[in-house]
C-alpha cells in the first residue's frame, strides 16, 4: 500500500486547483494583449535601437541594421544624464523612505485602535493621487519660485543667499521626485506595519533591548517586505520620470534626466534609434539593480 | 434527476472499489462501503485519513480515480454535484455572505424551481428554531446559529443523502454537545440518511448508529459504537477509540473457549470468540476502566487475569475517576481508571499493586505483531522525550 | 484637512492611549509621532490646496499671480474650449481603457488563483514586468511598434496603451480578492443545484465585485492621470495631462485648476462615503452579531 504517499498534505489543501480548458479561455485574451502591446514593443525597441539612418533619407527615416555603435554613442553623449537619473532616483527613494517610515508607523501601529481614523489618514496619504500629477508639480514650482514667500522669507532670514534659486536646481528636482512618489512608499510600508505583531516589540523590550535596539532589530526586519516593495515602487518610476526634471516644471538645463532625452530624441529630433537605445539601457540597469536589491534584501518571493 | 421534486425518503449509499489519487499522493486506496437508507452513519478518523475526500466524492466535488458511487441503487459516478440529490453541510458552513439567511436557505429550492421556495425555507428555519433571524446576513449570526442555518439550507432540499463535514468542529464544547443532540433529533424527525465525517470519537459514538473508523485511506473497522469500543479488532481502533492496554506474546495454551497468551511470564487469557487470531504471536488488550487495582496479591481465580506486582508511578485525578500508571517489570506501563467512589486515591505513588480483570473483558487483535507496525501510533511528547533520552544514552554508552 | 482638525485628531490619539512604559520613557510615540504625522499631512496637501485656491483666481491669461477671488472659472469652465476637449478625451480614454482592462484582468486573476496550467511562472512574469518597467520605456516601445507598423497615432493608440498598463494592476487587485474567496462557497452553490453558470453569476461574481470595482477605479485613476505613456502615443490628440504639459511653458489657465479640483473633490467624496458607510456597516454588524 502506498502509505508513504500520505506524507504530503491532505486532500483539502490540494483539491481546489484544477486543470481545465476554461483556464485557457480566461487567460488567452489578456495574455495575447500583453504580448502584442507589451512584449512586441520591447522587441521593436531592441530592433529600433540597432537601426541606422536611410542614406539620403529624411529626418526620422531609419532602416534595420545592426548598428551597435548606437549604444556607444548614446552612452558617450548622454552618460551624464543616465548617471544623473539614477543618482536623483536613489536620493529621492532614500528621502521618501525616511519621510514615510514614521508616518506609516504612526498610521499602521500607533493608530491601530481607531480604524476609522486610520482609514482617513490613508485617504490623506493618497489624496495627492486624486489631483493631476502635473498640476501638483506646477503648484510646487509656483510655491517655491523666486517670488514666492517661501523663498523670499528664507532670503530675508538669510537662510538662503540673495541671488540663489530653488526651482531649476537638482535639489528642486529631487524634492519633486520625493514628493510625487511618497504615497508609493507609504502605502506598502503601512500594509506591512499594520500587520506587525506589537507583542514582538514587547518581547524585545522584555528581553532587555532598548527601544532603539528593538526598532532596528525587530521592527525594521519585520517590515522588510514593505520596505522592499516601497523602494521598488518609488525607484522605478522616479528613475524614468521626466516631468519633475523638465525645464517647464521643477528642473533646469542642468537637471535633464534620461527620460527627458528619450522624449526629446523620440518626439522632437526624431532620432528613434538613440531613444530606443537609451530606453533599453534604462530598463536593463533597472532590472539589474532591482534583481540585486531584491536578492540582497532576501525577499525573493516578492513577485 | 427529475427537477422540482423531493426525494421520497433517505436512500442507501454504495461505494464500490473507490480509489482516489491526487497529484503526488493517494487519498483513498481501496474503499467498499454500503450505508443503509435512513441511518446515521459516521466516518471517524484522524486528519488526512481520507474521510473528507470520501465525502467530497459522494457529493460530486471530486471525481474518483476508480470505482463507482451508487445512491439508491443508481450509479451517480458521472453526475455533476448539482445533478445529485445529495447535500452537504460544510465544515466552514459556506453560507453565502452576500445573501440573507432566508435567501441562503431558499437557494437550492430556487435552483431546482421548486414551488413556493420562501415558505419552504421558512419551514426549514422553524425546524432549526431560527425563523426569527431570516432577514439577517450570515455574518450577524453566532457560530452555532450559522451551523443551524447551514443545516437548514441542506435539509430543506430533502436530499436522499445528507453529508456533514465536521459540522461541529468550529463550536465550543458546550454548544457542540447541544448541537449533537439537536442533529440527532432532526435526523430522527426527517428520516434522511446522514453521513457524518468527524475526527471526534465521542461525537461519532454519541450520534451515529454505525461508525466506520478510517485510517490511511481504508476502513479499519465498521460497526455499532459499542461493539467498536468493546471489541476493537486492530491496535489503531483500540487506541483511537478510547485507550487500551495492549500486550503481545505467544499463545501458550488453548481451551475450547479461550486462549492464553504468555507475555513475559504473565499469563493473560482471552475468550476465543473475542480474539481475532488464535495461534502464534498475538496482541491482546484490555480497556483501562475494566482493570481493578489491589494492594495485596489477589488470589488466583478462574475467569480472572492478574498482573503484578507493579509500582504506581503516576496518579492523576480527573473528577469522576482517577488514572493510575503502573510500571510492571517486563511489560509496558499499565493504565488503570478507577471510579472515585470514595474520597482520595486508593493507592499512592510508589505503592506496590496488582491489577486484575475479568477474562471476558479482554480482546485479541488481528494485527500481526511480528510485522512492523503498520501505522506508527501517534506518540505524545512525553514518549518522544523518553525515546530521545534513550537514544542519547545508548549513544553515550557506545562512545 | 485643516490644521485644527489635525490637532483634534492627534489629541484624540494621544489622550486615549495609555502611557506605555516604553512610550513614557522615550516620549517618542506620545507626541512626536502624531505631531510629525500632522506636519506630513499638511506637507502632502500643500500643492492640492494651492491648486484649489488658484481655481478661484480672477486670472487673465496665466494663473500665477493672485488677482482676486471669483467663481467665474467654475461657472464657465468651457470658456477655455481646449481644456474641456482635452478633459473629454481623458474621460473617453479612461472609461474605455477601464472597461477593457478590468474584463481582461479579472479573467486572468480568476485563472491564476483557480486553475493549474503550463507556463505559470512565465505568465506571472509577463504580468509583473509592465509594472516594473519605467513608463518612458513602455511609451517609447509602443510608439516604436506603431511607427514600424505605420499606425496613425490618436485616441485609439492612447486607449490601447492605457489598457496595456492597467491590466497588470487589475490582475493584482482582483487576485487578492479571489484568493480570499472560500472555494467552499462555490462548492456549496454547486451542491445546492446551481449550474456552473448560475454559480458564477449568483455567487462568484457578486463576491468578487468589490475587488473588481476597486480595480476599475484604480484603472481609471491611472489612465486619467497618465501623461508619459500618453505623450508618446497621442499624436495630435490632447488629453487633460497633455494639455497641462503643453501649456506649462506659457501658463496654465485657471480653468484647468477648476477641472482638477472638481475631479479631486469628487474622488475624495466618493472615498469618504465608502469609508464611512463601511465603518457604519461594521458597527451595525457588531451590534447585531453581539
Amino acid at each position: 500500500m502506498a502509505f508513504s504517499a500520505f506524507a504530503t498534505g491532505t486532500a483539502k489543501e490540494q483539491a481546489p486547483r484544477r486543470k481545465s480548458k476554461i483556464a485557457l479561455l480566461l487567460l488567452l485574451p489578456g495574455i495575447l494583449y500583453l504580448m502584442l502591446f507589451f512584449l512586441v514593443p520591447l522587441v521593436s525597441l531592441v530592433i529600433t535601437s540597432f537601426q541606422q539612418p536611410v542614406p539620403y533619407g529624411d529626418i526620422g527615416e531609419f532602416q534595420n541594421a545592426f548598428k551597435w555603435e548606437n549604444y556607444v554613442d548614446v552612452v558617450n553623449t548622454y552618460g551624464e544624464h543616465i548617471f544623473r537619473s539614477f543618482a536623483y532616483a536613489i536620493l529621492a527613494t532614500i528621502f521618501a523612505l525616511l519621510f514615510s517610515y514614521p508616518l506609516a508607523y504612526f498610521i499602521g501601529v500607533k493608530a491601530r485602535r481607531w480604524p476609522l481614523l486610520q482609514n482617513l489618514m490613508l485617504v490623506l496619504v493618497i489624496a495627492p493621487f486624486f489631483i493631476s500629477f502635473l498640476l501638483r508639480t506646477l503648484a510646487w514650482k509656483a510655491i517655491l519660485s523666486d517670488e514666492s514667500f517661501v523663498v523670499t522669507g528664507l532670503k530675508a532670514l538669510s537662510l538662503m543667499a540673495p541671488d540663489a534659486h530653488f526651482t531649476g536646481t537638482p535639489a528642486a528636482v529631487i524634492f519633486g521626485l520625493t514628493y510625487n512618489f511618497i504615497p508609493f512608499m507609504t502605502l506598502p510600508l503601512y500594509s506591512t506595519l499594520e500587520r506587525l505583531d506589537t507583542r514582538l516589540l514587547e518581547a524585545g523590550s522584555d528581553l532587555y533591548a532598548k527601544p532603539a535596539m528593538t526598532f532596528f532589530k525587530v521592527t525594521v526586519p519585520l517590515s522588510m517586505s514593505g520596505i522592499v516593495s516601497g523602494v521598488l515602487l518609488t525607484f522605478i518610476p522616479a528613475a524614468g520620470d521626466y516631468i519633475n526634471a523638465s525645464r517647464d516644471f521643477l528642473g533646469g538645463t542642468g537637471t535633464q534626466m534620461i527620460g527627458n532625452v528619450i522624449e526629446s530624441n523620440f518626439l522632437v529630433t526624431l532620432n528613434y534609434p538613440a531613444a530606443a537605445a537609451l530606453s533599453i539601457i534604462l530598463m536593463a540597469v533597472i532590472l539589474v539593480m532591482v534583481t540585486v536589491y531584491v536578492k540582497r534584501s532576501g525577499t525573493e518571493d516578492l513577485l | 434527476m427529475a427537477s422540482g421534486t423531493f426525494a421520497e425518503s433517505g436512500a442507501d449509499l454504495e461505494l464500490v472499489g473507490i480509489k482516489k489519487r491526487f497529484p503526488g499522493f493517494t487519498a483513498i486506496e481501496h474503499l467498499d462501503l454500503t450505508i443503509p437508507a435512513g441511518s446515521f452513519f459516521a466516518l471517524l478518523g484522524p486528519s488526512g485519513c481520507g474521510k473528507t475526500t470520501t465525502l467530497r466524492l459522494v457529493a460530486g466535488l471530486e471525481d474518483p480515480t476508480e470505482g463507482s458511487i451508487l445512491i439508491g441503487g443508481k450509479d451517480v459516478t458521472k453526475l455533476k454535484p448539482f445533478q445529485r440529490q445529495v447535500n452537504t453541510v460544510f465544515q466552514s458552513y459556506a453560507l453565502f455572505p452576500h445573501m440573507t439567511v432566508l435567501d441562503n436557505v431558499a437557494f437550492g429550492l430556487r435552483r431546482r424551481r421548486i414551488e413556493d421556495p420562501v415558505a419552504k425555507a421558512h419551514e426549514a428555519l422553524v425546524l432549526v428554531e431560527l425563523d426569527h433571524l431570516a432577514a439577517r446576513k450570515p455574518q450577524q449570526l453566532s457560530g452555532g446559529q450559522q451551523q443551524r442555518v447551514a443545516l437548514a439550507r441542506a435539509i430543506v432540499n430533502r436530499p436522499a443523502l445528507l453529508l456533514l463535514d465536521e459540522p461541529l468542529g468550529a463550536l465550543d464544547l458546550k454548544l457542540r454537545r447541544q448541537m449533537q443532540l439537536e442533529l440527532k433529533s432532526i435526523q430522527e424527525e426527517v428520516g434522511l440518511t446522514f453521513v457524518h465525517v468527524t475526527h471526534d470519537q465521542e461525537e461519532a459514538m454519541t450520534m451515529a448508529d454505525t461508525v466506520a473508523v478510517m485510517n490511511k485511506g481504508e476502513i479499519e473497522q465498521l460497526g455499532a459504537p459499542q461493539d467498536l469500543y468493546e471489541l476493537p479488532r486492530t491496535a489503531f481502533v483500540a487506541n483511537f477509540l478510547g485507550q487500551s492496554n495492549l500486550f503481545t506474546g505467544h499463545v501458550a495454551s488453548t481451551t475450547s473457549t479461550s486462549i492464553t497468551v504468555d507475555v513475559e511470564g504473565a499469563k493473560i487469557t482471552v475468550p476465543t470468540k473475542r480474539a481475532q487470531r488464535h495461534t502464534g504471536e498475538v496482541t491482546v488488550g484490555i480497556r483501562p476502566e475494566k482493570l481493578h487495582l489491589h494492594k495485596d496479591e489477589p488470589k488466583t481465580a478462574a475467569g480472572t487475569n492478574s498482573i503484578g506486582p507493579g509500582r504506581i508511578i503516576d496518579v492523576s485525578f480527573s473528577g469522576v475517576s482517577t488514572q493510575y500508571t503502573v510500571a510492571v517489570p517486563g511489560l509496558d506501563n499499565l493504565t488503570v481508571f478507577q471510579q472515585n467512589t470514595t474520597f482520595g486515591p486508593i493507592a499512592h505513588e510508589g505503592a506496590e499493586v496488582w491489577a486484575t480483570w475479568e477474562v471476558d473483558h479482554g480482546f485479541g487483535l488481528q494485527d500481526d505483531p511480528g510485522a512492523a507496525p503498520r501505522f506508527p501510533a501517534d506518540t505524545d511528547t512525553a514518549t518522544i522525550a523518553v525515546q530521545k533520552r534513550r537514544a542519547l544514552k545508548s549513544e553515550l554508552e557506545e562512545s | 484637512m485643516t490644521l485644527q482638525e489635525g490637532l483634534a485628531v492627534s489629541e484624540a490619539v494621544t489622550a486615549r492611549k495609555p502611557a506605555s512604559r516604553r512610550g513614557a520613557r522615550l516620549g517618542f510615540g506620545n507626541w512626536l509621532l502624531p505631531l510629525y504625522a500632522i506636519i506630513s499631512f499638511v506637507f502632502l496637501l500643500i500643492p492640492i490646496a494651492y491648486t484649489f485656491a488658484f481655481s478661484f483666481n480672477d486670472s487673465v491669461k496665466s494663473n500665477i499671480v493672485w488677482r482676486g477671488f471669483t467663481f467665474d472659472k467654475w461657472l464657465n469652465v468651457c470658456d477655455q474650449i481646449d481644456v474641456c476637449v482635452a478633459f473629454g478625451n481623458s474621460l473617453i480614454i479612461g472609461i474605455s481603457a477601464t472597461i477593457v482592462a478590468t474584463i481582461l484582468g479579472t479573467m486572468i486573476a480568476i485563472a491564476l488563483v483557480r486553475y493549474r496550467f503550463p507556463f505559470r511562472s512565465g505568465i506571472s512574469l509577463l504580468l509583473f514586468l509592465p509594472m516594473a518597467t519605467p513608463e518612458v520605456v513602455l511609451g517609447a516601445g509602443l510608439a516604436a511598434e506603431f511607427l514600424g507598423a505605420g499606425v496613425q497615432k490618436g485616441l485609439g493608440t492612447i486607449i490601447i496603451a492605457h489598457i496595456m498598463f492597467c491590466v497588470s494592476f487589475v490582475v493584482v487587485t482582483v487576485k487578492a480578492r479571489v484568493s480570499t474567496l472560500d472555494p467552499a462557497l462555490e462548492e456549496a452553490g454547486r451542491d445546492l443545484y446551481g449550474s456552473p453558470n448560475q454559480v458564477f453569476w449568483r455567487i462568484t461574481f457578486p463576491l468578487l465585485l468589490p475587488g473588481i470595482i476597486a480595480a476599475a477605479l484604480l484603472s481609471f485613476a491611472l489612465s486619467f492621470d497618465d501623461f508619459i505613456i500618453t505623450n508618446f502615443n497621442a499624436g495630435t490628440t490632447n488629453t487633460f495631462p497633455k494639455y497641462i504639459y503643453i501649456s506649462a511653458a506659457r501658463g496654465i489657465p485657471a480653468e484647468a485648476n477648476v477641472i482638477a479640483s472638481a475631479v479631486f473633490l469628487l474622488a475624495i467624496i466618493l472615498v469618504l462615503i465608502s469609508q464611512i458607510s463601511s465603518a457604519m456597516k461594521r458597527k451595525r454588524l457588531a451590534a447585531a452579531g453581539g
